[in-house]
């Protein structure tokens, strides 16, 4: 029993160590790299940032969506527009993420009627049709010829122009509403999420209102999307509709799932995994998208849980062995 | 009017080929949960099969098409079964899915790596030239592939409906477990379909890719026009795959005439919202029991 | 004497043509432990389904603690006070055992925003103690609930339904699938909740043993309708029901 807390306790301790590793290494990181590889750097914390409010969605509430990149693209063009019009950054940031947490909201309905395929479907759908906005209403969006110019935010009076100057804004960002979700999973509303995820039937048998916590669930999880697109458009300097195309909502969903869907950590490894992967796979030139391709495929079959389910699997045979040795 | 008909006989024969890949698409989906992200490829694939059986072995067409009814049935029936649905559907839908958005991927690069990325010319393997009736002018390559599809679905269903095999399949897709139990062999009815699948995507090839020159990113729309079709029509009905994929054959074409707008792709698609939120089961198809 | 807790008057249901439950009246008084016995399909599942605001009536009326509930939802009536437990096992797999109970808990008090920012545990971590002291689910508190065994598993699908405090708890046979020495201890278990809280209950069974020594009134069906009701030994020497179990 001891025994057993304790090596509960060691695993707790070697995450934490990893954690604190890893965050350094995020810190020291861009001082090795080049102009790009800062701006891959951001270009993962955008990323991440968007499949964390997908994780939420699918992985921690069950609700698959297929939309996210229309909420990064809403996010982006609310930032693009709104400060080009003269608002500061620090306003219109979070503007983008209401503005997406109310149409989340909305596109949480279908999902009191229908569930996995079928709202695969409608909120691909609904991605597609975002698209088309996007791309033809030129009177606000820019239309073909998007948005240009957008400028990077002042912080404390100092400015983030400079690649690495952004990064950091951008790791700060990513860290703030990481540490958001990680304090809203553990709340009462984490465990209805999951809860929700887990046996709905069940689940409003206890009182826990389905409804609500749906709802709540899709808006929440593409506030985060959109929060994700207001940090797109300044990193970029230029937005138009091609990146909030269907391909990038799939582009998430394998971060969420390849990382792990349902562990806080998956978004950040499959982020990585996800962009940082093929960027290293282009030394073979031509093939880099073929073996990219077929590495997922692999993954999927050698572990469908994804990477975190693969490391928790690895964590919970060394408990076992630990045991077997450690027992009579 | 003249117009019109026109219109409305190029629009079915459009829509008869998509038809093709949403009644594959269903018969997936019905056998075993799959949901086949990959099926626009799945169309892709096979007219650059043979496009290399006549470039390359210099077949002619049809041989090409033989050859290349073989290989999607090894490649995409066989081995898309064995490597990647088998292992994966015991683990939930998810898994499989982002399996196949990377299938889809595999395939598309593969063959821009292997043929490049330009658009092919693709010859018509059917009569082309037109036909001329009063004022009305048809084009005879549009009802050859009616008649071809209606010819093929019609031989599909009679095979559904009244052979030994055909039954046993449909029992393994109104409930797999129940018809284990009866000693039909599961595994072996959903290896067929998945041949029979790859078979409607090879000549769904065939017939829609002289139409849009061969290219590796044609998958990326004939996959979501498969999708819809199936949907519309009812994802648990072959009948209403192929009324899908005929309605949206005619939709497309006739607002393409009509009311060339730059929402022309949006009507689908709010169609499609409209049908998953209000009529799930889709226009022909019955409601899926709901378990608990 | 005072107005029953559970009320349950003319409650109906039909599927197309067929008459699940026809015409079902019976009370629950205060801290009563009430049985519902049948033959198989003779409708009980889909009596408590009608009562649990899982399945719509066809008609007739259920009162709880004087209060007209028919078809109100699940999730309100079990904020209202009424627990349930499921036939089939119905725990939360990935969940501890000790989170599975506190969710039983958590929607039961503040408002959706106050839970947003109370502590993880919903300042429910006291209650939840008891409750896995009081159920035995204390050693694996910290086990996911698919990790625990069957029985365990059986167990906190109950004690999730008394977590909340209600003043009335649904069983549907706590006993399926447990084996005679748990179903000692279950019964003396629910005995003790009984008398410790004075929450009433009504259980579905099928194990006689079980519901004679546990329940101090029976109602019996056959068919959708009532055909019996009393005291277990007065229901056992009916030979309606004895008719009715047997068949004619």
């Amino acid at each position: 029993m001891n025994g057993t807390r304790s090596r509960i306790g060691q695993g707790r301790l070697l995450s934490a160590g990893i954690v604190a590793g890893l965050l350094l290494a995020l810190v020291v990181l861009p001082f090795g790299l080049k102009n790009y590889g800062v701006y891959l750097l951001s270009l993962w914390a955008v990323y991440c940032m968007a499949a964390l409010g997908l994780n939420l969605t699918l992985g921690y509430a069950g609700q698959i969506s297929l939309a996210q990149a229309a909420f990064l693209g809403i996010g982006a063009y609310v930032t693009a527009l709104l400060t080009k019009a003269g608002l500061s950054f620090w306003l219109t940031w979070p503007l983008g993420g209401l503005l997406c947490f109310a149409l989340g909201l909305l596109l949480g309905f279908p999902a009191l009627r229908v569930q996995h395929h079928y709202l695969a479907f409608v909120t691909l759908a609904f991605n597609a049709l975002v698209f088309l906005v996007l791309r033809n209403e030129e009177w606000l969006t820019g239309g073909v010829y998007g948005v240009d110019n957008i400028q990077r935010p002042l912080f404390l009076g100092l400015s983030s122009k400079s690649p690495i100057a952004f990064y950091f804004l951008s790791l700060g960002l990513l860290t703030l509403v990481s540490a958001g979700l990680w304090w809203l999973i553990r709340s009462p509303w984490g465990r209805a999420f999951q809860a929700l995820r887990e046996n709905p039937l069940r689940a409003a048998s206890l009182g826990v209102n389905v409804r609500t916590y749906t709802l709540l669930a899709f808006a929440i999880g593409s506030g985060i999307g959109g929060l994700a697109g207001g940090l797109y458009s300044p990193l970029v300097g230029f937005i138009d509709h091609t990146p909030f195309e269907l391909g990038t909502s799939l582009a998430l969903l394998l971060i969420v799932v390849v990382g792990g869907s349902g562990h806080f950590a998956g978004p950040f490894l499959g982020a990585a995994v996800v962009m940082l992967l093929p960027e290293w796979l282009r030394i073979s030139q031509d093939y880099y998208l073929i073996l990219y391709a077929l590495l997922v495929m692999v993954l999927m079959v050698v572990c469908p849980t994804g990477l975190m389910g693969m490391w928790e699997r690895v964590l919970r045979d060394r408990a076992l062995r630990a045991g077997r040795a450690g027992g009579p | 009017m003249a117009q019109f008909l026109q219109l409305i006989t190029s629009g079915l024969a459009t829509g008869a080929i998509y038809a093709l890949a949403a009644i594959g698409f269903t018969l997936l989906w019905q056998t075993s949960q799959t949901i086949n992200f990959a099926q626009g490829e799945f169309v892709m694939l096979p007219a650059f099969l043979m496009l290399g059986g006549m470039q390359v072995l210099g077949l002619s067409i049809y041989a090409s098409f033989v050859l290349s009814l073989a290989l999607s049935g090894v490649l995409l029936g066989w081995l898309f079964k064995r490597l990647l649905v088998d292992r994966l559907i015991p683990h939930g839908y998810l898994p499989l899915v982002i399996a196949a958005i990377g299938l889809s991927l595999f395939l598309k690069e593969l063959v821009k790596v292997t043929f490049g990325p330009e658009a092919r010319p693709f010859p018509s393997a059917l009569p082309t030239g037109l036909l001329h009736w009063g004022s009305v002018v048809l084009s005879s390559n549009d009802l050859a592939v009616l008649v071809l599809t209606a010819g093929v679905v019609l031989a599909l269903h009679l095979f559904l409906a009244h052979t030994q095999t055909g039954r046993a399949m449909q029992a393994v897709a109104q409930n797999a477990e129940t018809a284990l139990v009866l000693g039909i062999p599961v595994s072996r009815m959903v290896l067929y379909t998945f041949l029979i699948n790859a078979a409607l995507v090879s000549l769904a090839a065939l017939l829609v890719t002289p139409l849009y020159l061969a290219k590796f990113s044609n998958g990326e729309s004939l996959g979501l026009v498969a999708f819809i079709a199936a949907i519309v029509g009812g994802f648990n009905r072959v009948r209403g795959a192929l009324v899908g994929g005929l309605l949206l054959g005619v939709v497309d074409n006739l607002s393409g005439a009509y009311i060339s707008s730059a929402y022309r792709q949006a009507g689908p698609l709010v169609v499609l919202i409209a049908i998953i939120l209000f009529r799930p089961q889709g226009l022909l198809g019955k409601a899926e029991e709901r378990t608990v | 004497m005072s107005a029953p807790l559970l009320e349950v008057q003319g409650l109906s249901k039909a599927f197309g043509g067929i008459h699940a439950v026809q015409d079902v009246s019976f009370t629950v008084g205060e801290g009563e432990i009430v049985g519902v016995i049948g033959p198989n399909g003779s409708g009980k599942s889909t009596l408590f389904n009608c009562i649990l605001g899982q399945l719509r009536p066809s008609a007739g009326a259920v009162r709880f603690a004087g209060r007209e509930v028919t078809r109100m939802s699940p999730a309100r009536l079990s904020t209202l006070g009424i627990g349930r437990s499921f036939q089939l096992l119905q725990v939360f797999d990935n969940l501890s055992v000790r989170d599975n109970l506190i969710l039983a808990g958590q929607e039961h008090q503040g408002t959706l925003l106050a839970r947003l920012f109370a502590p993880g545990d919903a300042g429910l971590a006291e209650r939840a103690e008891q409750v896995l002291a009081r159920f035995n689910l204390a050693p694996v508190a910290r086990q996911r609930a698919c990790e625990c065994s069957y029985g365990q598993q059986k167990l906190l699908d109950i004690a999730m339904a008394f977590m909340a405090g209600p003043r009335l708890v649904l069983l549907d046979e706590p006993a399926a699938g447990v084996n005679p020495t748990l179903l000692v201890s279950l019964s003396r278990l629910l005995r003790q909740v009984q008398a410790e809280s004075g929450v009433a209950f009504v259980v579905i069974e099928h194990n006689m043993e079980f519901i004679m020594r546990l329940c101090s009134r029976i109602v019996v069906m056959a068919e959708g309708r009532v055909i019996a009701e009393g005291s277990p030994a007065t229901v056992q020497a009916d030979p309606h029901v004895m008719e009715a179990y047997l068949g004619n």
